[in-house]
Parts: C-alpha cells; sequence; structure tokens
C-alpha cells in the first residue's frame, strides 16, 4: 500500500460484487482490502488500519450487526453498512450498533463513492474554531474532544460533528434534512431515520437523562436545536 | 329548571342484560298474582264460614230471650206495677244474662227512653233497624259498630232487633247487640297465618328460581368468558367440561372451536412469517448480483465516450434499463412487504406543507421538461404524525403522474388541516379518466390506455404502494377525475397516528369541476 493513499476496508461475502467495489474504490484513489467473513473481520480491520469500513449487513458466520458493533468498540472510524434489507428495523438496528450511515443495494458508483467521500471529508473548521459550549459540555474543536467538566466523552467522529453543528447555531432549530446536508453530505435525501438513531445515541452518551434531554432539544414538526445552556454541575 | 334522570333506561338495560333479573322479576310477579288470588279466596271463605255460624248461633239466643222476655211481659199486671219498671226489670235480667261470657248487650226501648246494659252507648243500634223493627213484625238483624259510653273500643258486632207486643197493644222494641270480637280476633290470627305462609312461599320459590337461574346460566357465563377471552387473542385457554351433558358438550364444542381458531391462525401466522422471509431472501439474494451488475453497468456508462458507436449505445440501454428494472423491483419487494404484512410505520412529528413544497422542488425539473407550472397552497404549516419516507414517496408519485398526464397545464398542491386531520390533494388539468376509472387507477399495474407509453418511467405499482401507504397510516387517498377536465387525488391521513379519519379538511371533488349538465 502506497503512503498517504486512504484505506478502505471491504467486509462482503460476495466474491464478485467485493471484486467489484475494490475495483471502482482503486479507480478512485483509495487503497482497498477485503475480507469475507464476519469472524475474520475484527483481526482484519486491527491488522489493516482502515479510514473506512464498508460492511455488509448479512455474513456468513458472524452477523453484520455485531461485526458493527465489535469494531465500534475498538475504534470511531466510520462505517458505511451496505445493505440489501432496506427495512426500518435492519437499519435501525445497523445505526443503533453503531454503524454511521447506510447505502441499500442496488447502489450507483456515484452515490457510494460520493458518501465515501463525505465520511472521510474531516470538518476543517475555518470559522469558531476553538472552544465551544452546549449545555454543560465543553467541546474543544481543534482537540476533537468533548468534556463535561474535567471527564472525556468518547464520540465517534461523526457523532461530534452532529454535536459540533449543533453547538455551532444554539438556539437555531436544525431540521433533519438540514442536519443530513451538514452532517451527512446529503442533498435531496428523505431518510430522516438516521438522523434520528443517531440523536438517541449521542443523547445516551451526553444527556444526563436521555429520557429528558436537555442539550439536544426535540422541536417538534421541526427538528433539533441545542438545549439552553446551563451551569456545569 | 332541573332535569330529572331518567330511569327507564337503566331499567331496561337491567333487565335486558340480566337473565336471572327478568326470571325472578317474572317469577315473582306470578307468585303474588298466584298467592293473592288463593289468600283472598281462603280469607273470604273463613269469615264468611265463621260469622255466618255465629249469625244463626246469635239469632238463637236472641229468640229464646226474646221469648223469656215477650212471657214475662205478658203476664203483667199493669195495676200492680208500671210498664216501665217491668221493662227496666226485663233489660236488666238480659243485660245481666247477656254479660254472663261476654255475649250480648241489650237495648229495650221503653216508653219514657231507651234502657239497656250498662256503659252501652245506644246509639250503636242502626237507625234502619229501628225502623225495620217500628214497621213491622219480625226479627231483623243487621252487622254494626258497638260503640261504648265509657273509653272502651268500638267492637265489631251484630244487631238484632224486634219488637215485644205488651199489654194495651203498645209494642215495645228490644234490640240485641252481639259482639263478633272474638271471631275477629280468630279471623285476624289466620289472616295473619295465611299472609306469613304465603311470604315464605314467596321468598323461597323466588330464592330457588334465582339458584336455578344461576345453575343454567354458569356454564352459559363461563362460555361466553371464554370466548371473550378467545376474542382477546388468549387461543389456547379451555373450558372445563362438567355437569350435565347438554353444559358438558356446549364447553365441549367451545374447545373444539377454539382449537381450530387456534391452529388456523398458527397457520396464517407460519405462512406470513414464511412469506416475509421468503420476500427478504429474494431481496437479499437479488440485490446483491444487481448491485455488481450495476456497478459494472455504471463503470461502463462512465467510459461510453471512449467506445464505438455500438458499445456506447448498450451501454446507455444496459444503464437506463437498469434503473426501471431496479425500481420495478424495489416496488415489487415493497408490495409484497405489504401482502406479508410487514411493512411499519417510522413515525415523526413533520410539517406536511414543508414535505410537499420540497417534494413540489424536487420535481421542478422533470416539469420544465413538460412546460408544466408547478403551484404550491399550502396556507399554513401543518403537523402531523406521519413517516415522512412514506408520505413523500406518495407525494412524489401523485406529482410526477401528475406531471406525466398533465397535458402542460398547471398542477396545483393543496395542503390544509383540520383538528383530526391533515390532506394534501394533488390537482392537474390533463387527460383525465372517466368517474368509472377512479377505482381502476389504483389497480396493479393498470393503464387508462394500453398503448400508451409509460414516459416519465413508472412501474405500474406507484398508485397502489401510494394506496398501501395511506392505508398503513390510518388514511384516504382517493382519485377524482373527469375526461378533459384533468384529476385530483387526496391524501388525507389523521393527525396522531393510530386515530381514524372521519372527513378531509379537503374536498375531493374540485371546486372548478364541471358540473354535469
Amino acid at each position: 500500500m502506497s503512503e498517504g493513499m486512504q484505506r478502505i476496508l471491504v467486509v462482503d461475502d460476495d466474491v464478485a460484487l467485493s471484486e467489484m467495489l475494490q475495483l471502482v474504490l482503486r479507480a478512485d484513489g483509495f487503497d482497498a482490502a477485503w475480507c469475507s467473513s464476519g469472524e475474520r473481520a475484527v483481526e482484519v480491520f486491527q491488522r489493516y488500519r482502515p479510514d473506512l469500513v464498508l460492511l455488509d449487513l448479512m455474513l456468513p458466520g458472524r452477523d453484520g450487526v455485531d461485526v458493527c458493533r465489535d469494531i465500534r468498540a475498538l475504534s470511531g472510524v466510520p462505517i458505511v453498512m451496505l445493505t440489501a434489507k432496506s427495512d426500518t428495523r435492519d437499519v435501525v438496528a445497523g445505526l443503533e450498533a453503531g454503524a454511521d450511515d447506510y447505502v441499500a443495494k442496488p447502489f450507483k458508483v456515484k452515490e457510494l463513492l460520493a458518501r465515501i467521500h463525505t465520511r472521510l471529508r474531516r470538518h476543517v473548521p475555518t470559522e469558531n474554531s476553538g472552544v465551544l459550549t452546549i449545555g454543560d459540555l465543553t467541546i474543544n474543536v481543534p482537540e476533537h474532544t468533548v468534556r463535561r467538566g474535567a471527564d472525556l466523552i468518547a464520540l465517534t467522529p461523526l457523532e461530534f460533528d452532529l454535536l459540533l453543528a449543533l453547538a455551532r447555531r444554539p438556539r437555531h432549530a436544525f431540521s433533519r434534512d438540514v442536519l443530513l446536508e451538514q452532517v451527512w453530505g446529503y442533498r435531496h435525501a428523505s431518510d430522516t431515520r438516521l438522523v434520528n438513531v443517531h440523536v438517541q445515541r449521542l443523547r445516551s452518551k451526553i444527556e444526563h437523562d436521555p429520557e429528558h434531554p436537555e442539550i439536544i432539544v426535540t422541536v417538534r414538526g421541526v427538528g433539533y436545536r441545542a438545549g439552553d445552556a446551563r451551569e456545569g454541575s | 329548571m332541573i332535569e330529572l334522570p331518567d330511569l327507564a333506561p337503566v331499567r331496561r338495560t337491567l333487565w335486558s342484560r340480566s337473565l336471572p333479573f327478568r326470571v325472578v322479576v317474572t317469577t315473582l310477579m306470578a307468585a303474588l298474582t298466584m298467592l293473592a288470588a288463593t289468600g283472598w279466596f281462603l280469607m273470604d271463605q273463613s269469615s264468611r264460614g265463621i260469622l255466618d255460624g255465629k249469625k244463626q248461633s246469635s239469632l238463637a239466643e236472641a229468640s229464646v230471650v226474646l221469648d223469656g222476655m215477650q212471657r214475662d211481659l205478658r203476664s203483667l199486671n199493669l195495676r200492680q206495677a208500671s210498664i216501665n219498671e217491668r221493662l227496666t226489670q226485663l233489660a236488666r235480667d238480659a243485660a245481666y244474662r247477656g254479660s254472663v261470657g261476654n255475649q250480648y248487650y241489650v237495648v229495650v226501648a221503653g216508653p219514657v227512653s231507651d234502657i239497656g246494659s250498662a256503659g252501652l252507648d245506644y246509639g250503636s243500634v242502626p237507625e234502619s233497624l229501628r225502623r225495620a223493627v217500628l214497621a213491622a213484625d219480625g226479627v231483623y238483624s243487621t252487622p254494626t259498630e258497638i260503640s261504648f259510653a265509657d273509653a272502651r273500643p268500638m267492637v265489631p258486632g251484630l244487631a238484632i232487633g224486634s219488637a215485644m207486643p205488651a199489654p194495651g197493644g203498645t209494642r215495645y222494641p228490644v234490640y240485641f247487640l252481639f259482639t263478633n270480637q272474638p271471631e275477629a280476633e280468630t279471623l285476624a290470627v289466620v289472616q295473619r297465618a295465611t299472609t306469613i305462609a304465603g311470604l315464605v312461599v314467596l321468598v323461597s320459590l323466588v330464592a330457588t328460581v334465582w339458584l336455578v337461574a344461576l345453575q343454567v346460566l354458569r356454564p352459559i357465563r363461563a362460555a361466553r368468558l371464554a370466548a371473550e377471552r378467545l376474542a382477546a387473542g388468549h387461543l389456547d385457554d379451555r373450558m372445563a367440561v362438567v355437569g350435565t351433558e347438554d353444559l358438558a358438550s356446549l364447553a365441549r364444542s367451545m374447545n373444539r372451536m377454539a382449537g381450530e381458531l387456534d391452529r388456523k391462525i398458527t397457520q396464517l401466522e407460519d405462512l406470513s412469517s414464511v412469506q416475509q422471509q421468503f420476500v427478504s431472501d429474494v431481496s437479499h439474494e437479488l440485490r446483491t448480483p444487481l448491485t455488481t451488475v450495476r456497478m459494472a453497468a455504471d463503470v461502463l456508462y462512465e467510459q461510453r465516450e471512449e467506445f464505438a458507436a455500438l458499445a456506447a449505445r448498450s451501454s446507455e440501454l444496459l444503464s437506463t434499463e437498469l434503473d426501471h428494472f431496479e425500481e420495478l423491483l424495489a416496488d415489487l419487494l415493497e408490495i409484497s412487504r405489504f401482502d406479508a404484512g410487514a411493512a411499519e410505520l417510522s413515525l415523526d412529528d413533520v410539517d406536511l406543507s414543508r414535505i410537499a413544497a420540497e417534494e413540489l422542488s424536487a420535481q421542478r425539473r422533470l416539469a420544465e421538461g413538460y412546460g408544466t407550472a408547478l403551484v404550491l397552497d399550502a396556507p399554513q404549516a401543518c403537523i402531523a404524525e406521519i413517516d415522512p419516507r412514506r408520505i413523500r414517496r406518495v407525494l412524489r408519485n401523485l406529482i410526477t403522474n401528475a406531471i406525466e398526464h398533465g397535458e402542460g397545464r398547471p398542477i396545483t398542491v393543496h395542503v390544509r388541516a383540520d383538528e383530526g386531520a391533515v390532506a394534501v390533494a394533488v390537482r392537474d388539468h390533463g387527460v383525465g379518466f372517466s368517474a368509472a376509472q377512479a377505482h381502476q387507477v389504483f389497480n396493479r399495474f393498470w393503464r387508462a390506455d394500453p398503448a400508451r407509453r409509460r414516459t416519465v418511467g413508472g412501474t405500474g405499482l406507484g398508485l397502489s404502494i401510494a394506496m398501501e401507504d395511506a392505508r398503513l397510516h390510518g388514511g384516504w387517498l382517493n382519485a377524482w377525475g373527469r375526461p378533459g377536465q384533468g384529476a385530483q387525488f387526496r391524501l388525507t391521513v389523521p393527525r396522531r397516528a393510530g386515530d381514524s379519519v372521519l372527513s378531509s379538511p379537503w374536498p375531493v371533488v374540485p371546486d372548478d369541476a364541471e358540473v354535469p349538465a
């Protein structure tokens, strides 16, 4: 593998599709590796250290949702699910296991590459860089850390971006579509399940009581906004 | 003005609701009638018998005493004593005889005044009797109330009167007042005994009927409860098979029915889950190779300019037809999910006006190709608890359909809300369709004109899926159309998920529709 190339791990049991994926990824300037079974996925992940994982939801041996959870336990690397099931339940299960995004089969090459680029593009903040606060949390943008008092809260890059987007414009109510565009890079997407599931995951990490959120508040009929600032407890 | 509660419905419901209540009330009424008739007959017979006997004996007694008094009076020598003294003496004697055993009282109408038993109120002799005795000879009797000059209470009695001829031709009336007190007391005892016996019979009858009704009803109630539990989904519940042949066979029938129901439902559930699994498998098995083909086609399509004309055109056709194939597959899978009952709502509070605006602007480019103007009529935010993905899909479908059939004339999307429901209607002024076709448009793969090519690339399943999406929300999808006047499709969904739609805030027949002459 060459220096400077971003690495993508493809976890899929279909040989033809995996080869096609690797061809397309390499043609687009990525370094790609392939793992065909769920059991070996974590091992390959640790050896290869990819910048992004493309993960099929249906795998022989170990289920894609479990693999997703295992990888998430090790790292905050972006995970994009490849799924033939567009049923709400399966998609939500994958997102809850920690996937950042999903692409439903069959997808177009352009669409897949666009998603991958969005997930790999680090948001380099040009304005407002420095330290932001939301609720009783402190976001250090250059450091990419979120703290409550002295305690560090571990967030995946996507969760960080989501929190940052809300914190940058406190009191502004974001619609789910706007969040999809700003955080996920979608233009005309209508799938608000992504936003809902990730807000739930984020709340479970940062809220004192996720049932009664105070940091990320639901705005009925619109979407979400940052909660009113309060003194740190 | 005070409104009085109407008690009749309460009574009527208890009457119609409770069988034991009905049986007991009926029995009570019948028994009361029977006992009252029997009691009255019994009392009438016994009092008549007793009082008749008393009358006979009283008459006999009175005539004996009267005979004695008459004899005495006839032998009277008026020179030796005054008639008045003699009558007084006779009255005293008779009163004395009557007071022995408390049998009767005597009143003798003397020439000066009435003479009689001590303490008696002479007014106790009825005037009618006095007149009858004075008018003619003979013995008369009549019932009366005997009253007293002292504090004794009135007693019922029999008054017997006759006149004694005295020497000198004068007639002196004599009245006997026999008390019926002992007989009345006897009758009261009989009456009390009859009433008590009647009440005992009544109470025990009602209690017996109540018990019998309950006994008969218990298995019926058990069957009803078992049926209710079955209806509530507890299909493994069974009734206890006990009691007489009839009741036991009722329980057996109920149990067999429950067993059959359970089996059928399990069978259907199995079929449904097999179907869902099949759809899921087909989906996966088809989509993975299709993805590879799709990607390969995309790669070829991107490089078509470097190909020879034949290969270039082929890669274009491959790519566009793959798009169509994908749409068809997606729609087919969506339809089979609905058929399997596997479709689920992912609900959210969403502003329907905003969704309509976004879907409308997403189709602007397509509309421009047809030269169609798109107009949004959404005066206010219409927030409802819906699945935005499905509602967007319905709107996308209705709008592209309108553009395709709109003949380039303007298309208006109306969004309205009332308290219970939100509605969005898509109105075009294109070719339209006949009233009879308004239902057919939702049929799968239905085409108004079989020769017509689908230019927008619809799969023929769009409106069927839209209809299913509307139903899944508990809402309506209605179509109106007239040839040459265009069409209007109206989606109505409840504001709160789980509610049902009673009326739509927007009429399905447009205001500008021409009324047929």
